[in-house]
């Protein structure tokens, strides 16, 4: 059955502000205000500025999450 | 010459006693009930009474009674008489004081003898 | 090569494929080593977001409006940062409540409501169905255009298809019945499918590889990567504004909701649930798919865009940007490469399919059938013995039912949009979910009343907002329904109520319904507190208290054979055997018969029940088995029992008692009256013992006198004589008159009454006595009537009567003075008589005393000097006389001052009839 060990309410408060310390940076950086910014014909390394940003930004966001989620061990 | 005192509430009794006793040379006094028969007794003084226990005013055992209670009286031999015959009233008079008890009917012969008895005579 | 048969087989195989994964991933959890238990597995598994919308749709939607196909992939990776906390409560509370399905979940939180149930199931089919049309449109058609190969054709005028010739049936039945053999073959107690799980992940790989082989395909086989692609593009204008978003607040605004609305849906989908909540293993998984299943929607993701420019490079008009992951290679002779692709995009069709209609299936058995067939107390569904047979069969038909109502929706609504769009309206209805599931999880105020509310406005907006309208562009509802509002009121307009526009579609139906929704919800929920069942499934889902904190939920106490017949009975023998044979053996038993039947019995045997038929159902079995009261109903019902019993008993007691009581004191009474009796003989013996002995005694003496003394005068011996005589006699008649009265008394008198002339027994008696009254100078008078009256009597005891009264009147009177009258009178009935004297008289309370036994006028000590010569019985026998001949003799005194003032003794007779007239 499930291990109970680390159980939400009081896992790492770190890790949780971190997590929603995330989350709020995603929403900052895959919205308007931020998306207008790069939202222009460019072209960055041959890529489409737009493109390069959402993914790039999207990649970050996906490693800033393991780290955070995976880094202090299991 | 000893006295006696009869006491009887029924008139041909008395008077069959009375014959007796007198014919056996006994001064005799009659009394009707209990009361009448303390009276004679005070009066009389006899040294024996025949005492009838069934009367009316004042039973037998009253009149025992009363004269056991008055030592001047101590030396008053009582011989009671009923028809009633039981244990128990027998019992009763004896502890009252009486000295001996005679059932009706009785023998003359019988009654004579233990007149003579009680009285201290052969 | 790629022919009809070769690409059959393909699938065939591919299916095949899964299959066999599936299978071999069960038996790998039958066995205890499970496959699954692994955080990339889940995270995999996760990966059934992505569908032929992903695979064929990104494509199109890429080649339409650019990176307007990204918002509902950087969504789910937003939700899952919030993962640990939403995504691990829900797997947490889900776990510990035994949730089964999304139905479940709210069902459970909102006091185990099974029409809440009902609702999310009917929400999340009609929700869903557009989403599988969507997966039978896009393998319909990738198989249709496959089979044209090496021509490029579009699938067109679908709908027109006949229903036979139609692949889109053909696909929709060969899903159904793979899903049914797939998911149906048994009911597992948690409704978790390790096999599913396994092949959900498997065909997550091969979705990816698919793409991405495509993907590199186009990026670097038919161009020279990805800056190539995109320099390309940029020459063309069309193609070069893809590369910037539409620069205005709508498409900022729709990009928002699109992000908001995949945010949601990667955890409400019935799928994603599944996936998500109810397989998942451990909830330390989590942790991995935090970051892991947004990178696997970022790598799926990379090559959309490239093969969305190539494809319009290629194919600048005529064929669908949603095929040009199918289009493309075709176009250049890439058989295989197309042929992975056709695989790639059934996979992810089936892939879905499988896993929302076997969550469908469930939610549609559990929450929606079931309840119905167990209240429905024709079927006498709460009797069967086994009832897993029927939820396998249940499901079945539902899985066919909604793969049905897929490919129904499909011919209906299907060709008026592309994938994509369909898609939406699905996201869009789940949605309606979020204000229900997140309030329920995060807020303990939400209510039944409140959660249904919300629903229902939520999905009445949705409906009306966008299915509807989708019908209408497909041409089955007017056109004008769209245009110019219902009825033709503009301001109902479906996709711009109330006026709002410039919205697009998907932005406006969000808009409205989830404001319906919360609405509805806060304004219902905070109607009134939550109730006691509402409160307390607050509790175990908002605190979701570690370990689960339902085990004390059940107070109450059942047999361990009830609660294994009971699980029996859904799961079936064997499954129910095994489970609570675990179960057992983790307890330290060797059976589960040894153990008792606790609360944490009945909460596992309720956790298994809510596996197979959903917790609102298994709440309900288990309390028609379970009583929740601190004793079980068959204890309380012995205890009353007893304590009626005992009070009966009391009561008894008491009643005996006084029964008890009253015969003792009526015994009391007796022994009292007998004890009286006994005295009255005593004294009655004694009584007459002293009467008889008294006579006796003179008798006796005067004869030994005489006897003994012959020489006694003449006097005293006639005397003597006489008094013997006159005592003999005395003694005659009491023996006489005892004898009367004993004859009397014990009845055995006989006397025979006839006719007698009373005047004449009158004037004889008075004639007895004359010489007495002489005697003692008594007057002696009577009036009567010369004759005639006649009585039935005994005529010597009349006379005896007469006797008794006139000699008792003489005795008591004075002599000389004494006067006694007799008076006979007659009434109509009766004749009285009266003896009057006028001595001392009887004094009142003494009018009753003469006449018992040998009490005389004044008791036993009398006042009078003489004691009369009487026995004290004669008035007792004569009233006793004059009783048995039916009258009646008492004493009066008369009036103080009258003539005669005495004594009246009175008594009458009655005259018989016929003497009547004659008085």
């Amino acid at each position: 059955m499930s291990q109970e060990k680390q159980s939400g309410t009081g896992f790492r408060r770190l890790t949780a502000q971190r997590l929603v310390a995330i989350f709020l940076l995603g929403g900052v950086v895959f919205n308007w205000p931020l998306l207008s910014l790069f939202n222009r014909q460019a072209e960055l390394f041959g890529i489409p500025l737009l493109y390069l940003y959402l993914f790039g930004s999207w990649l970050v966001l996906i490693v800033l999450m393991a780290v955070v989620i995976e880094g202090k061990g299991d | 010459m000893k006295k006696i005192l009869i006491v009887d509430d029924e008139a041909n009794i008395v008077i069959s006693l009375e014959f007796l006793m007198k014919k056996e040379g006994f001064h005799v006094a009659v009394a009707n009930d209990g009361e009448e028969a303390l009276e004679l007794i005070a009066s009389f003084a006899p040294d024996l009474v025949l005492l009838d226990v069934m009367m009316p005013k004042k039973s037998g055992y009253e009149v025992c009674e009363a004269v056991r209670r008055n030592p001047e009286r101590a030396g008053l031999k009582i011989v009671m008489l009923t028809a009633k015959g039981r244990e128990t009233e027998i019992a009763k008079g004896l502890a009252l004081g009486a000295d001996a008890y005679i059932t009706k009917p009785f023998s003359t012969k019988d009654l004579v003898a233990k007149v003579r008895s009680v009285l201290g005579d052969a | 090569m790629l022919q009809g048969w070769s690409i059959v087989l393909a699938s065939l195989a591919y299916l095949g494929v899964l299959f066999a994964i599936a299978w071999w991933a069960d038996r790998r959890a039958d066995s205890g080593r499970s496959v699954i238990a692994n955080p990339t597995v889940y995270a995999l598994s996760l990966a059934v977001y992505c569908t032929t919308w992903t695979f064929y749709g990104s494509v199109g939607r890429a080649a339409a409006t650019g990176i307007g196909f990204l918002p509902i992939y950087l969504g789910p990776t937003l939700m899952l940062s919030l993962g640990w906390f939403v995504l691990h409560k829900m797997v947490r509370v889900a776990k510990a409540n035994r949730i089964t399905s999304i139905a479940d979940f709210v069902a459970s939180r909102y006091g185990k409501s099974p029409l809440l149930g009902g609702l999310v199931t009917i929400i999340a089919v009609v929700g869903v169905v557009p989403y599988i049309a969507l997966q039978l449109k896009a393998v319909s058609n990738s198989f249709t255009i496959l089979l044209h190969h090496p021509d490029i054709v579009m699938p067109t005028g679908l709908g027109a298809v006949p229903l036979l010739q139609d692949s889109a049936l053909y696909v929709a039945v060969g899903m159904a019945a793979f899903t049914i053999l797939f998911g149906t073959r048994h009911l597992d107690a948690t409704e978790r499918h390790e096999g599913m799980v396994a092949a959900i992940a498997f065909e997550s790989v091969v979705k990816l590889a698919a793409f991405f082989a495509v993907g590199l395909f186009v990026t670097y086989g038919l161009h020279g990567g990805f800056q190539h692609i995109f320099d390309q593009a940029e020459l063309v204008p069309r193609l070069a504004k893809l590369m910037v978003a539409g620069d205005s607040a709508a498409n900022y605004g729709s990009w928002a909701a699109l992000t908001f609305l995949s945010m949601l849906s990667v955890l409400l989908l019935p799928r994603q649930f599944q996936i998500a909540v109810v397989e998942n293993v451990n909830p330390d998984h989590v942790r991995r798919a935090v970051w892991l299943f947004p990178l696997y929607l970022f790598l799926i993701n990379i090559f959309v865009l490239p093969i969305a420019l190539g494809g319009l490079l290629r194919f600048p008009t005529g064929v669908d940007a949603d095929t040009f992951v199918l289009t493309l290679p075709m176009a250049e002779q890439g058989e295989a490469l197309a042929l992975f692709v056709f695989i790639g995009g059934l996979s992810a069709a089936t892939g879905m399919v499988i896993v929302e209609t076997i969550a469908l299936s469930t939610m549609v058995c559990n929450d929606l059938v079931m309840p119905v067939l167990l209240r429905w107390k024709s079927l006498g569904l709460a009797e069967r013995r086994d009832l897993s047979g029927l939820l396998l069969e249940i499901r079945r038909w539902a899985i066919a039912a909604i793969l049905m109502l897929g490919y129904g929706y499909f011919r209906l609504a299907g060709e008026a949009y592309a994938l994509v769009g369909i898609g939406l309206i699905s996201f869009a209805a789940v949605a309606q979910f979020a204000p229900v599931l997140f309030g329920g999880l995060y807020w303990k105020g939400g209510t039944r009343e409140g959660a249904l509310a919300g629903l229902l406005a939520g999905f009445v907006v949705w409906a009306y907002t966008l299915l509807l309208p989708s019908f209408s562009k497909s041409g089955w509802l007017p056109a004008e329904f769209l245009s110019h509002g219902p009825f033709g009121i503009e301001l109902l307009r479906p996709q711009q109520l109330f006026g709002l526009a410039g919205l697009d579609e998907i932005s406006h139906c969000l808009l409205w319904s989830l404001l319906a929704n919360v609405g509805a919800y806060l304004a219902l929920s905070l109607r009134r507190a939550p109730d006691a069942m509402e409160a307390r499934q607050a509790n175990l889902f908002v605190d979701a208290p570690v370990g689960g904190g339902s085990l004390s939920s059940w107070r109450g106490s059942a047999r361990v054979a009830d609660l294994l017949a009971l699980v029996e009975r859904f799961l079936g023998v064997e499954r129910a055997r095994t489970a609570l044979g675990r179960y057992a053996r983790s307890r330290g038993a060797s059976r589960i018969e040894e153990l008792q039947a606790d609360a944490h019995l009945i909460h596992f045997a309720e956790s298994l029940l809510a596996g197979a038929i959903g917790s609102a159902s298994a709440h309900v079995m288990v309390a028609s088995v379970v009583e929740e009261e601190p004793l079980g109903l068959d204890e309380v019902m012995n205890i009353l029992d007893e304590a009626s019993q005992v009070r009966a008993y009391s009561r008894e007691l008491e009643t005996k008692s006084r029964e008890l009581e009253q015969a003792t004191q009526e015994l009391r009474e007796a022994n009292e009256r007998l004890r009286e009796v006994d005295r009255m003989k005593d004294d009655f013996i004694s009584t007459v013992t002293h009467e008889l002995r008294t006579p006796l005694t003179s008798i006796r003496a005067f004869s030994e006198m005489l006897f003994e003394d012959p020489k006694i005068d003449l006097a005293e011996r006639s005397r003597f004589l006489g008094i013997i005589v006159s005592e003999t006699e005395r003694l005659t008649r009491l023996i006489n008159q005892i004898l009367d009265l004993a004859k009397l008394e014990s009845g055995r008198a006989d006397w025979t009454p006839v006719a007698v002339d009373l005047s004449e027994i009158v004037r004889e008696s008075m004639e007895s006595v004359s010489q007495l009254y002489r005697d003692k100078g008594v007057t002696l008078e009577c009036s009567l009537p010369a004759s005639g009256l006649e009585v039935m009597a005994d005529r010597d005891r009349l006379m005896q009567v007469f006797l008794n009264l006139l000699s008792n009147a003489v005795k008591f009177v004075a002599p000389g003075t004494g006067r006694v009258e007799v008076d006979v009178a007659a009434t109509d009935d009766a004749v009285q008589v009266s003896v009057t004297d006028n001595g001392p008289g009887i004094a009142h309370e003494d009018h009753e005393v003469i006449f018992e036994k040998f009490r005389q006028g004044t008791g036993n000590n009398g006042t009078l000097t003489d004691k009369p010569q009487g026995t004290g019985l004669g008035l007792p026998i004569s009233r006793q006389i004059i009783e048995y001949f039916g009258g009646r003799l008492w004493v009066e005194s008369p009036p103080p001052g009258s003539a005669m003032a005495g004594a009246r003794f009175i008594f009458t007779l009655p005259l018989p009839t016929t003497q009547k007239e004659q008085t």
